[in-house]
């Protein structure tokens, strides 16, 4: 235990002197010493560093305008836009070299094209959901839209006739049947390929894994020759459930399986020691664990099911009147629904297809919003920051 | 020092502990040994059994697709040999059948929807793993996965009728400056012409590769993403106080960690959108020539040719679609398994370190 700080000099050593080895000298106090200087803060931009990211863009906008505006013949927002962009890039590398190196330049011209490509994302998803419901709100403000079907209303009456009802009906008993089809069957095979395991559990996870590679299409097309035209069933809301099931169930299986190989061993193992029964451990432990986890694989593969259209379109058939009976013909669907009126090129069937769409769209968020609050794990959440860290 | 020592001695000389043993009990005359057995007994067959069922269910349910896609197209590949791959037009009532042009449009819309889709999903994924504050990311990622469920139709909307103007405006623009570069150039279109007709810039691969972009981009992104979380925080942390920039130490940490899943997360987003259906049934206006202009108007794809055609097919023109399908599943199936090699490869090399 020695100190080799010079006793006059706090806080820094002086070379030259050496303490005898085992004598202690306690470090003064000096009175007349300047205070500390408090650290500048390492998270947060200093006021000049806030200013050039700021002013650079402010700058670009002023620039851009007045290059496209007024002295290119490039007006329109998305010339107006490229420019403040490039510029805004380059004011940024200009002002940084001022006071920093090239290595400070690279850093944020890279950190403004990175931050831009994801506000460029988010505005596509944005200009997807606004220009939906913009162009969809007109038909779904008239009640009728959502309360009775299209049964006697020609593609071209208005919206205060018509709507969309059976499609909405069509849609939910159909993902209605594919998930009592997929989920136990999905969820059930991820519980095979982890807890019980062996050679055929690895065939079985191969095959599972390559036919998520299935289009759906072809999956739609699998049924169609099989269900309607090698059995002969009529065109049904059965069909386009087992298409879906078909194209979903890989899907669901695959993410189950990861889910589940994410559960801790120790939990597992912590619960056979105990002495339950293998089953008891999957049921009582191994579920319960990933319970969030299979919520959003489900709601995933539901909301993939729910707005696919192409095996739809090929086993479902369209009616335009109400069929609940799932074996009794023609069951329309909202993406199929969508698809047929778009395609008819009829303006007002078109704006019916945007209402539909907007209530598709409404009917897949309120299923991601569901799945969001009961994937929230009950515990908080390091546990599961941690648990996912493990998987690798 | 002297205290210390002084403490312990102390303690030392506190009360005297006895210990007592317990006395031994006498074992008693015969215990059996628990039979253990390596196969599961009682509920726990069960159980092994009925998971053992189900798997074998969904093996035979998933299996017997593919071999049925490849039963029944298999008249075909017999019947047109490897003319089936060479023949551009699709006309059943001649007995000319082939799939030369949809699959060049399949791979031109693919790949042209996979050049917009990665620098894109990779700069999202990146945002969102080390640029994004921390309080904002949860949000970030359900976004993200909220983009992958929006449904194909309504991306197909969007892209039909909102951006197809603006995407034809964009294709003048390059067919007049870049068109000399034969992949840019539009055949038949006149960029100089005071109102370019929109028809020959519209409805094009490009069109509805953007559609199919914004289908798969999140897959791509959420892949990528899952990779960068799983840097080491130490060597992180080891390149910003060795004083790298935050660039830097992506460059230097992030990206070489997250390369597996850089590809495999494009690869996987590609055999989606060779697959994609409905957007490009929309968008592109269909053509059995061999197109390999993505600006050019019109082309066709495996799984717009399928959409289109199913109705009307004899039971000879079906199997044509289902040697066709079959073909686009061999494609995708190629892709993602080798996709899937890609990240596992990459994950497993994380575990050294």
């Amino acid at each position: 235990m020695t100190l080799t700080t010079g006793p006059d000099q706090p806080g820094s050593p002086t070379p030259g002197v050496v303490t005898p080895p085992g004598v202690t000298h306690l470090p003064s106090y000096d009175e007349d010493a300047p205070p500390p200087r408090p650290r500048s803060s390492l998270g947060r931009l200093s006021p000049d560093e806030l200013f050039v990211r700021v002013g650079s863009w402010g700058a670009a906008l002023g620039l851009a305008w007045v290059v496209t505006q007024r002295l290119l013949p490039m007006s329109g927002l998305p010339w107006f836009l490229i420019f403040w962009f490039v510029l805004g890039l380059v004011m940024t590398a200009v002002t940084t070299a001022m006071t920093g190196t090239r290595v400070d330049v690279t850093d944020r011209v890279v950190a403004a094209i990175i931050t831009a490509s994801a506000a460029f994302v988010g505005l596509a998803l944005a200009s997807t959901v606004i220009y939906v419901a913009v162009k969809g709100y007109k038909p779904v403000i008239n009640l009728n839209f959502i309360t009775s079907d299209m049964a006697g209303v020609g593609p071209r009456d208005a919206f205060t006739a018509g709507g969309v009802k059976h499609a909405i009906v069509g849609s939910i008993i159909q993902i209605s049947i594919a998930i009592a089809i997929t989920l136990p069957l999905g969820v059930g095979t991820a519980i095979f390929m982890t807890e019980v395991g062996g050679k055929f559990a690895r065939v079985v996870r191969t095959v599972v894994e390559a036919m998520t590679a299935l289009p759906s299409i072809v999956a739609g097309l699998f049924v169609y020759t099989v269900w309607i035209l090698a059995l002969g069933q009529p065109r049904s809301g059965l069909a386009a459930a087992l298409a879906i099931s078909v194209m979903m169930l890989p899907i669901i299986a695959r993410a189950s399986d990861v889910v589940l190989r994410v559960v801790p061993g120790g939990l597992r193992e912590a619960s056979l020691a105990l002495g339950a029964s293998r089953w008891r451990t999957v049921w009582h432990v191994v579920l319960p664990t990933a319970r969030p986890g299979l919520a959003t694989a489900l709601i995933l593969g539901v909301a993939r099911g729910i707005g696919e259209t192409s095996p739809v379109l090929l086993t479902s058939g369209a009616a335009g009147f109400l069929v609940v009976n799932p074996v009794g013909g023609a069951m329309n669907s909202l993406p199929l629904f969508i698809y047929t009126n778009v395609r008819s090129g009829d303006p007002v069937a078109i704006q019916r297809a945007y209402g539909a769409a907007f209530v598709l769209l409404a009917l897949v968020l309120v299923f991601f919003i569901v799945a969001r609050l009961l994937a929230r794990p009950r515990s908080n959440a390091p546990s599961r920051f941690r648990r996912t860290k493990k998987d690798s | 020092m002297d205290r210390l020592l002084a403490r312990n001695e102390q303690s030392g000389r506190a009360t005297p502990v006895t210990t007592t043993l317990p006395e031994r009990t006498q074992p008693s005359d015969h215990v059996e040994p628990r039979e253990i057995s390596r196969t599961s007994t009682g509920s726990d067959a069960v159980f092994a059994g009925g998971a053992r069922a189900i798997g074998a269910s969904v093996l035979v349910i998933t299996g017997s697709v593919g071999i049925f896609l490849g039963y029944q197209g298999y008249p075909t590949l017999k019947r047109y040999g490897l003319s089936f791959f060479t023949e551009t037009q699709w006309l059943p009532d001649d007995d000319v059948i082939g799939i030369a042009a949809v699959l060049v449009g399949t791979f031109v819309v693919g790949i042209t929807a996979m050049v917009m889709a990665f620098p894109l999903a990779l700069g999202t994924a990146l945002y969102i793993s080390e640029y994004a504050p921390a309080r904002l990311k949860p949000t970030l990622i359900s976004l993200v996965d909220l983009m992958a469920a929006v449904p194909s139709v309504i991306y197909g909307l969007w892209g039909a009728l909102l951006i197809m103007p603006h995407a034809a405006d964009l294709a003048i623009w390059v067919d007049r400056y870049f068109g000399w570069i034969p992949i840019f150039d539009v055949v038949g279109g006149n960029p100089e012409a005071p109102v370019p007709t929109l028809a020959r810039y519209g409805f094009s691969s490009f069109c509805a590769a953007i559609a199919v972009a914004m289908m798969v981009l999140p897959m791509a992104c959420a892949v990528m993403r899952q990779v960068f979380s799983q840097t080491p925080p130490g060597e992180k942390e080891a390149a910003l106080a060795l004083g790298a920039t935050t660039w830097g130490m992506i460059r230097s940490v992030v990206l070489p960690f997250g390369r597996g899943g850089i590809i495999g997360g494009t690869m996987l987003a590609t055999g989606r959108a060779l697959g994609e259906t409905i957007a490009v049934v929309l968008i592109l206006s269909p053509e059995f020539l061999l197109k390999f202009r993505p600006f050019e108007q019109g082309g066709n794809t495996i799984s717009a040719l399928i959409a289109s055609r199913f109705n009307e097919a004899s039971s000879s023109q079906l199997s044509a679609l289902l040697a066709a399908g079959f073909v686009l599943f061999l494609i995708t199936l190629g892709i993602n398994t080798l996709a899937a090699i890609i990240v596992n490869r990459s994950r497993s090399g994380a575990e050294t370190d």
